[in-house]
Order: C-alpha cells, then structure tokens, then sequence
C-alpha cells in the first residue's frame, strides 16, 4: 500500500510518519469486519479439520482420541457418500440449468412494454421470496399429494394424475421446488442483463437487415454472456447447499435415494453423533467445493471488474 | 444523430424491436398466463390458510368457500408468538450489527483500491463460498461448551458472518458511485476520514444503499433454517423451526400449515416487494445493478 505513494526521492522522516498513518487510517475501518469474519468462519473449519482426526462419539464421554486418516478411509468407501455426492451434481445441476432456462424465457418476455408489466414482475420474484421452508412444506403437501395436491387434479383433467410425486420421484420432487424458488433470480439478472443493452446497437443490427431471430442470437446472447455466467455461479453456490427442501420434504428418503451431502452430514452429526467422521465429511465437501470454486472464483472476479468497467 | 437513426429506422424492413405490435397482445396474453402460473402456489397457500380443514381436504380441490379466522388463531394458540419474537430479534439485531462492521469495511476497500483491499474483496466473497454444513460441527461443539446452544446470541453472530461478505460487497458498488470530487473537496478542507465517512459518505449513500443492504440481508436471516435447526430447541427456536412441527402432523392440518406459512412469508414478501429494483444488486452482491 505504502509503496504506491512512495514519491521519487527517499522520504523525510516526518513524510514516512505522515504515511504510515494515512495507511492505517485506511487499514483500521477494515479491521473490525475482516476480524469478525474470519473468527466466525475460518476459525471453526481448523477445527473441523482436527475433529475429522479423531474418533469422537457426542454420545460416549471420553471416546475422543486421534485416528489419523481412518474417518476419510471410512468416507470414500461410505457408498452413502457417494449416492449423496451424486444427488448434489443432481440436485445442483438440474435445478441451475433448468431455473435458468426458465429464467432466460421469462426475462424476454418481460423485456417489453406490455400492459401490468410491474405487476407480473412482483407475481414472478415473489416465490424467491417464500421462506424456503413453507415453500418445501407447500409443496410436499397442497402441491404434490397424491390424492388432494394440486398436480394431480390438474393432471387428471388430461387423465392421469395418480402419481406418488415425492415417494415415487423424491429428487425430481425436490429439484421442481428448487426451480420454482430460484428461477425468479436467474430471471432477474437476466433481466438486468437485457435493459442494459444499448437501444443504439439493437437499432443498428436491426438497419443492417437482421430479423429478430438473429439479432438475439448475435447481438443479445453474446453480451448476456456475463450474467448467464454470474447466475449460474452464485445459484449453484446456494443450491449446493441446500438443506431445507431435503429436511422438509423428503429426509433424505425414501432410503438414501434424495439425500445430498449437507443432508448426510446433518445426519451422521446431529442424529449419529459421529463427530469425527461428520469432520471428515465436512472436509471433504470444503474440498471439492474449492475445486470448483477456484474455476468460479475466477469467471465471477471478471465479471465484476468487467462491470465496474462499464 | 437522432435525425439519421430515425431515417434508417424509416428504412429498415422491420420496425425496431421494443415498439408495441398488434401481434404482441398473444405474447402478453402468455406472459400473464405463466406470471399468475408461477405466483399460484403463493395465492393457493394464503387460500388454504383461509380454509376450514374439511374444505382444504377435496377432491377435485375447492377454490371458493366459507372463509375463516379459525386457523390464523390455531397458529397463534399453538405458540407462534415466540418463534415469531426470536427471528425479529435474531433477524434485526444481527442486520444493525452487519451494517456497523460492513459499512467501515466497504468503505476501506472501496477508497483507494489497490491489491491488498481486493485481497480482501476476494476473502469475504471465498467465505460466502464455504459450505455452511463444513462448519457447522465445530459450531455445535463449541457452542456446547459455552453454554450457547439454544441461545439466541448465537444465531445473531452467525447471521451476521453470513451476511457479512454480501453487505460489504453492496456497500461498496454504492460507495464506488460517491463521486471522487466530493471526497477530494473534503480532503482539501482538511476532513479526517472519519468525518469524511460520517459526515459526506453515509448520508450520500445512506438512503438507498444502507436501506437496500438491510433489506436485502433480512431476508437471508428471516429465512434461515440450517443453523436454526441444528443450534436451537425450544427457547431460542425461530419461525422456520416452528414450520418444522407441521412435518409430523401434516396429514391433519393442512389449512393451518398454510397460515402458518403465510404468517412466516409475509415480512421477507413485503421487504422483497418494496427492495425489488435492489433485489438484483443484492442478490449478486453488488455485480449487476
């Protein structure tokens, strides 16, 4: 920090004193917040990483003692872990593409002047605004009940409708409320992404001869490129984790068949009382999570240096 | 400029791409269709809430009927108030103690950005990334031996770690908008930077940048269930921790479940409504606006 104001001749000693303190000045605001959170959230994953060491049970006192690498032994030939590994990519995946589908539709046809275009805006971000946990709750029940949900007295008007949705389709099930809470975000950046379009240019594709079709495949898909980016990033950040649609509507079940990772830790943690291997499993996740987020990282930091730019 | 653009457009073989089309009205037709299709699980759960619950259990399912209280204060009778209680205390305190420590931080990285501020940028957002389930043993434990668990102080700290990186993220796209000049005047008339932050910063960004971090930072904390769950029982419990009781009895009460829910949604639906031009700035932390 200091070196940038360093000037071309060497510094008296009243100018060093002047700097040093014009650098903490700027430092000290800074203190408090970067303090707070890295006790709160780095702190606690040194832990992890030495209770993932140890053989700990919450419910035998005096059963802690170091194990070495015998709980990550246990996690990779845990074929619960790794069916839940898998329901994550599921559960991740298909809620982000198919919410960003959705989203990408939804955004064009907002994208126009049309009569109550505010009001059909605050209809579609409102189910991001549901608590996730009423909204699972609703689902599994008014939505989804075989015989009084919803679905299936819409879908008997065209003859079927006597599916099981959650016991039958537990991950579908799942992934269907996740799309539904998330597609009104992917919606709103991509929204942003189209207002923010100079008319000029859409003008000047349109003088230059090319029908509607190619103008968004050549001029308005290009430039959404960095909110399709940044949509799919932080909504994948979120749904990976997600915890309250599994808790609430499925458990997990039935069996392990819509368990994901934060479930299964949750599980091994709170309902076997396996701390060491709960550690481990925590570690593990931290890791992959920092594989893909390092990729992440990147594309995002572009995009935001990219939008500072504009 | 504009009288040669509006010759091409004479020109060009189609009209520009935003003007109102005869043809447009299906396409409106269509975007209200799938507008009101996605809002109808909302406006079936507030119906239901209003149902007795012989009318919430039919088959094909009833929209019109004899509304009622009744489940609103079967919700209450239940003991919602305190859940209620322990999410606004959680919910606000853990807000004003984001903005204390987000604003001065914001505003450290956002003052002169050299790499070391965006070192910093860098760990708040990589924080955000840190599965909340890989931290959440160490939590409980340490929670246990502090005597902590069940107790609502410790949903406010971890609240505010939460929303910590999204609030400094926010206040600093708001703070990057301040023009230089006015900083520099100050700086000229020899303000120090506490006053420059007091006195210019925060009543220029104070408005709508504070306003839509905060709101935008209540709905992550109303609505959080992870830590809740796991950290809490009965004393310090909050709202979605009360939905969690509709699990086991679900078969029995659907009209109330979804008062209940009803009842939980409302201030995060209101404060989305009212924050819905921010909401985007929030959601991606300040990247698009």
């Amino acid at each position: 920090m200091t070196t940038l104001a360093t000037p071309m001749r060497p510094l008296t000693q009243v100018e060093k004193k002047a700097v040093r303190r014009e650098g903490w000045s700027r430092r000290v605001p800074l203190l408090p917040g970067l303090i707070f959170a890295i006790i709160v959230t780095q702190l606690p994953f040194l832990f992890t990483l030495f209770y993932s060491l140890q053989s700990w049970n919450l419910v035998r006192p005096g059963s802690q003692h170091f194990v070495g690498l015998e709980n990550y032994v246990r996690v990779f030939t845990d074929s619960t872990f790794r069916q839940a590994a898998l329901n994550t990519i599921l559960i991740t995946a298909g809620c982000v593409i198919v919410a960003m589908l959705l989203g990408i539709g939804l955004a064009l046809l907002l994208d126009r002047a049309f009569p109550g275009r505010a009001v059909v805006r605050t209809l579609l971000i409102t189910p991001f605004l549901i608590m996730p946990v009423a909204g699972a709750l609703l689902w599994k029940t008014t939505m989804f009940d075989p015989t009084f949900g919803l679905v299936n007295a819409v879908l008997r008007l065209f003859g079927a409708g006597s599916t099981a949705w959650v016991a039958q389709f537990p991950l579908t099930s799942v992934i269907t409320s996740l799309v539904w809470q998330w597609t009104p975000f992917m919606m709103l950046l991509v929204l942003s992404g189209l207002q923010s379009q100079p008319a000029e240019v859409l003008e000047a594709a349109s003088v230059d001869g090319a029908n509607r079709w190619q103008t968004f495949v050549l001029v308005t898909l290009p430039h959404l490129r960095r909110y399709i980016e940044l949509g799919v990033l932080l909504g994948a950040i979120y749904v990976v984790n997600t915890f309250d649609q599994i808790y609430m509507m499925t458990q997990g079940g039935p069996g392990t068949s819509s368990t994901n990772l934060p479930f299964y830790l949750y599980q091994r943690a709170f309902l076997g009382f396996d701390i060491g291997q709960a550690a481990a499993l925590g570690v593990v996740v931290v890791v992959g999570t920092i594989i893909v987020a390092t990729v992440a990282l990147r594309v995002i930091f572009k995009s935001f240096t990219a939008g500072e730019e504009a | 400029m504009t009288v040669q653009t509006a010759r091409h457009a004479a020109l060009a073989p189609r009209p520009a791409p935003r003007k109102w089309r005869p043809g447009s009205s299906a396409l409106t037709a269509i975007t209200w269709i799938i507008g009101v299709g996605f809002f109808f699980p909302v406006l079936w759960m507030v119906l239901t809430g209003f149902k007795s619950e012989g009318d919430a259990y039919t088959n094909p399912p009833r929209l019109f009927f004899l509304p009622t209280l009744e489940q609103y204060e079967s919700v209450f009778a239940r003991g919602f108030v305190p859940y209620l209680l322990n999410s606004a205390y959680a919910t606000i305190v853990s807000t004003l103690l984001v903005l204390v420590l987000a604003v001065p931080t914001a505003y450290a990285v956002s003052i002169r950005p050299v790499k070391k501020t965006q070192d910093v940028l860098f760990f708040f957002i990589s924080t955000k990334m840190l599965p909340v389930a890989a931290v959440i043993v160490p939590l409980y434990v340490v929670a246990k031996q502090l005597a902590m668990l069940d107790n609502i102080w410790t949903l406010i700290i971890l609240y505010t770690a939460m929303n910590l990186p999204i609030a400094v993220w926010m206040m600093r796209s708001f703070f990057l908008e301040v023009p230089k000049a006015i900083i520099e005047a100050a700086q000229v008339d020899g303000a120090g930077l506490p006053r420059i932050l007091t006195q210019i910063m925060l009543p220029v960004v104070a408005q709508a940048g504070m306003a839509a971090t905060a709101l935008i930072c209540v709905i992550f904390a109303w609505n959080e269930f992870f830590f809740a769950v796991n950290l809490t029982a009965a004393r310090a419990a909050t709202v979605p921790v009360f939905l969690v009781g509709f699990i086991t009895s679900e078969g029995l009460f659907w009209a109330q479940l979804s008062a209940a829910a009803t009842l939980s949604s409302l201030p995060v639906i209101i404060c989305g409504w009212i924050a819905q031009k921010q909401l985007v700035r929030g959601l991606s932390m300040g990247a698009v606006k």
